[in-house]
């Protein structure tokens, strides 16, 4: 095949960050007038690359070639290469709620005539561009009186306004209904038809099964293989296996399994989104944990692992509509986060910066701030006995810092991530869930983290783990549940999981086990 | 005068403005030819700006937690009027007035805190609101006028201590009061040292101790003689007496307390702070609540200096009071700030003041230079941030590490173990987090083969001391 055929591609690309290798040497390779799909897991490398390609790092920030059209190209940055027709759909919209569809559609590239916005001629442009999407809205409608699925076909919109040449969606469907994502998957078939060529970046994997003429997989950073229609190997068994084909080796510490009885329970749990009405971020799910045992939670980005676990956590998120709580056996009701604290309940948040750590604090405050009751023997905290808990746990936890009166900004990583652990271990919890707790943190840090986790279940306490790597819960795991669009597809025990099939239970979008 | 005292050993920031408090003192001394450290010219800057002080106190709070209270001056004013007028017509003693007065308050300020917290309307736009409607209500309720106090009221706006006991040449009372302040920084110092054992730190060394408290000591035993040589009558004046009174216990109940830890969490990481078990509601509830409180305070005082309820009462207090927070060492994004900081902020304000007018500067240059003033010493925390550099006076105050680790040193941030810690100092701030790799797409290593090795170098940022 000659180049020319080709609409893109991308040769060698390296991209480093100091201390990792996200980009390895890729290639991506993209036919004129095609859907191509990019599939790999979590942190493999797709955004990354879908950055440089968008000029986001910019020319030089990376090694290896783009090609656009049989020629190439260097993007500067993001204007440079949406004048080249690429652009981006990204997974959070970068739409303006207040604004119009006709405002956020030509913002920052308004119809200007004599200098002054031309706003009859750009209600007459959003017109035909809304028709060319399928959509009949008001140009004059502020876009947060639209739909999820119709504002995603606004950002479409926008891109077809630019001359787009190249359209990369990122999880197009992530947050759409099922009708939602059918209309969109036929908008791009339509696109195509007109001689559009997209990439498409998902986790969906019939969905990329059923639109995609090809699939590049990429896998820690390196590009796995391509696989295409008309080679007749795009197929779900194909994807995954490339996807999840990496070895486990030793990564995880060794545990004695001592698993007691049913600690903690939930039946019919049921929530709803508090934005956006009828969207269901969990649909009766029910679930339980037994002590001294780690349970995991398995499922793609957005699948609603982290809005179950956070609703069931004092309901502190999502609008709760039904279902029950047991511990040992009892119903209990906790509608406030200080009420689940004080049954016995632990999140460790996913997301340490922005959730987990007032970044000001001292790694002495923080560690008692969930439990302060703890220490407040009359009126007021006994500052000897916040020193003695935070000293206690920097020597258990191994935290390393020259002294707890330290900032927990100064911490790496890893280290932050056990004053976290510690903050919720000092409340001695019965049920300790967490969520993505190894995310962003180095290898060997990552390491002592399991180790501690599997000190918690050997204490008695129950764990639940949610994760977006396969492996760290096959490695860390006596069970699996998988979670698919706010539903529970499975419960597999990890003598009966593998990577294949936990991600055919996670991309399950019609409810099957 | 505790507030100096609290705080040697305290966080960076507020060593520079306690040395720049110095530095401005001592310049006015010699410019003014020795005017300003006189017994008389003490007790009117003390009796001239307690009630901006004690604003300062509950703004702090307000501030860290991430809203403002522009409404103050008007509170005050308000119950001002009332007080003012239920002691002139009623007839009711002046306690009774006190209470009243404090009671108001506290109703303003449920009624200000039920909008911030439950209906979400931030401060800023609800204490806008409130300072026309309280303005406005002082004015109805006094039809515009003034409304004279009785004496025991001008006695706590600007009285002092009766004399009593033997005759010594100095005023017993401040003998008495400058000589519990020194006992209580020996009582510290020696109550550290038993917690650093008791815990296993090193102690701070002797040499470090003798000149903390050396200095201190002196401090005190100074403005001791010199509120004690007044003219006969005249002690350290009770105004200064409530002032020290509140901060104490607003210093405690900001350090020492469960509500002061979540008004820091709430301004530091609002949704952590909820995730582990704090009602931010309730948060905002009391902090704007408390501030009404202490305005009612703050007025009250003023009005029993100026002996009358006016219709200016209170007019532009917010201002001075958001000033003596910020350049006191606050952040304008929350999360940061101490009572004791402020203080130290509004007496920096209260000196500029007073120093300029002793020099026969007039009110239109007085005006310029402090707001002069409030910009650099804001400039000044901004610019060491973005240059990861704490200021160099909190780089010549820092602690000498005392933990008891042999594998580590580096100096320790923060303080004693009483203040500081939870307001992060310039040395917190300036270990922003290290990589800018992105989280999500940061591609995982492929293991090291059984990774049992965990000693990667310590991450903490070393700085030399």
């Amino acid at each position: 095949m000659s180049t020319s055929h080709h609409k893109l591609e991308m040769r060698q690309i390296t991209k480093e960050f100091p201390g990792v290798k996200a980009l390895d040497r890729v290639d991506l390779t993209v036919d004129a007038g095609e859907i191509h799909a990019i599939c790999g897991e979590n942190g493999a490398g797709k955004s990354t690359l879908m950055k440089v390609l968008s000029g986001v790092y910019p020319h030089g920030t990376y090694s290896g070639d783009i090609v656009l059209d049989g020629e190439v190209v260097e993007f500067k940055d993001l204007k440079a290469s949406e004048h080249a027709g690429i652009v981006i759909i990204h997974q959070e919209l970068a739409l303006i709620p207040e604004l119009s569809v006709m405002e956020n559609i030509f913002l920052g590239n308004e119809v200007v005539s004599h200098g002054l916005i031309d706003w009859d001629r750009a209600r007459s442009l959003t017109l035909e561009l809304l028709a060319q999407v399928g959509l009949s809205v008001d140009p004059r409608v502020p876009i947060k009186n639209l739909g999820v699925g119709q504002q995603q076909l606004i950002e479409i919109a926008k891109a077809l306004s630019k001359d787009v040449k190249l359209l990369i969606l990122d999880e197009p469907t992530s947050a759409l209904n099922e009708h939602d994502s059918h209309n969109l998957l036929e908008l791009l078939r339509g696109l195509k038809a007109k001689g559009m060529t997209s990439i498409m970046i998902s986790h969906k994997l019939n969905e990329i099964e059923a639109i995609a003429d090809s699939v590049t997989i990429i896998r820690d950073g390196l590009t796995i293989e391509r696989l295409a229609k008309t080679n007749g190997d795009l197929d779900e068994d194909c994807i995954i296996r490339g996807m999840v084909g990496r070895a486990l080796d030793a990564r995880y510490p060794p545990r004695d399994v001592k698993v007691g009885e049913v600690l903690f329970e939930v039946e019919d749990w049921t929530v709803e989104d508090a934005n956006i009405p009828g969207r269901m971020l969990a649909k009766s799910s029910s679930f339980r944990v037994r002590a001294g045992e780690i349970v995991g939670f398995a499922g793609v980005m957005g699948a609603g692992r982290t809005e179950l676990a956070r609703s069931v956590f004092g309901r502190s998120f999502g609008t709760y509509r039904s279902g029950t709580t047991r511990l040992h056996g009892k119903e209990v009701k906790m509608t406030t986060v200080d009420s689940a604290i004080k049954h016995g309940l632990a999140y460790v948040p996913e997301d340490r910066k922005t959730l987990g750590l007032n970044l000001l604090d001292s790694i002495r405050t923080t560690i008692v701030s969930a439990d302060l009751d703890r220490i407040t023997p009359h009126v007021l905290l006994d500052e000897d006995m916040e020193y003695e808990a935070a000293e206690s746990f920097r020597k258990s936890m191994r935290i390393k810092t020259p002294h707890v009166n330290r900032g927990v900004a100064t911490l790496s990583g890893g280290n932050q991530q056990k004053v976290v652990l510690s903050k919720w271990m000092f409340t001695e919890p019965e049920l300790l869930i967490l969520d993505e707790p190894t995310r962003g943190i180095d290898v060997g840090a990552k390491y002592e983290i399991y180790g501690l986790i599997n000190q918690m279940a050997a204490a008695g306490k129950a764990v639940v783990l949610i994760s977006s790597e396969l492996p760290e819960l096959l490695g860390m795991c006596d069970r699996i549940y998988t979670v698919c669009e706010g539903r529970i597809t499975g419960d597999v025990p990890r003598s009966e999981a593998d990577q294949e099939m936990l991600m055919r239970l996670m991309t399950t979008t019609t409810s099957a086990a | 005068m505790t507030a100096l005292r609290t705080h040697f050993g305290g966080a960076g920031r507020q060593f520079s403005m306690l040395i720049a408090l110095a530095a401005l003192i001592a310049f006015f001394q010699i410019a003014t030819g020795g005017k300003v450290l006189t017994p008389s010219n003490m007790m009117n800057l003390i009796n001239g700006n307690s009630h901006v002080l004690i604003l300062a106190i509950g703004m702090v709070m307000v501030i860290v937690v991430g809203h403002i209270d522009l409404s103050v001056g008007s509170v005050a004013a308000v119950v001002g009027i009332i007080v003012a007028i239920a002691l002139r017509d009623w007839g009711i003693p002046w306690w009774a007035g006190l209470l009243l007065g404090l009671v108001v308050g506290a109703l303003i300020g449920m009624w200000q805190g039920w909008w911030v917290a439950y209906i979400g309307i931030p401060g800023f736009i609800t204490t806008l609101a409130g300072m026309m409607i309280f303005r406005g209500l002082n004015q109805y309720i006094g039809k515009s006028n003034s409304v004279p106090v009785p004496e025991e009221f001008q006695t706590m706006g600007a009285g002092y201590i009766p004399e009593f006991g033997p005759v010594t040449g100095f005023n017993n009372a401040t003998l008495l009061l400058g000589i519990a302040a020194g006992a209580y920084v020996i009582w510290r110092e020696v109550a550290k040292r038993r917690r650093a054992a008791k815990v296993g730190f090193a102690p701070d060394p002797l040499w470090v101790v003798g000149i903390r408290a050396g200095l201190l000591l002196a401090f005190i035993g100074y403005f001791t003689y010199l509120f004690a040589t007044g003219r006969p009558g005249t002690s350290f004046p009770i105004p200064g007496v409530i002032l020290v009174l509140l901060v104490v216990l607003y210093h405690t109940i900001t350090q020492r307390t469960k509500l002061g830890r979540h008004v820091y969490a709430v301004g530091g990481n609002r949704a952590a702070a909820s995730l582990s078990g704090v009602s931010t509601r309730r948060t905002y509830f009391f902090v704007m609540a408390n501030m009404s409180v202490l305005a009612a305070f703050a007025g009250m005082m003023f009005i029993g200096r100026a002996r009358a309820s006016g219709p200016f009462d209170g007019t532009m207090w917010e201002l001075d009071a958001i000033a003596a927070v910020f350049i006191g060492g606050a952040a304008v994004t929350g999360g940061i700030g101490t009572v004791t900081g402020s203080i130290i902020g509004g007496l920096v304000m209260a000196t500029l003041n007073n120093g300029l007018q002793l020099m026969g500067v007039g009110s239109d240059m007085t005006q310029i230079i402090k707001g002069l003033v409030l910009l650099a010493a804001v400039a000044f925390d901004v610019y060491n941030k973005s240059q990861g550099k704490p200021s160099i006076t909190g780089l010549l105050f820092r602690r000498r590490p005392r933990d008891d680790d042999s594998d580590s040193s580096g100096a320790t941030a923060g303080g004693s173990g009483e203040t500081g810690a939870m307001g992060a100092d310039s040395d917190n701030a300036t270990a922003t987090s290290p990589a800018p790799v992105p989280e999500a797409e940061a591609r995982q290593q492929p293991g090291l083969p059984g990774a049992t090795q965990m000693s990667h170098s310590t991450p903490n940022a070393q700085k030399g001391n």
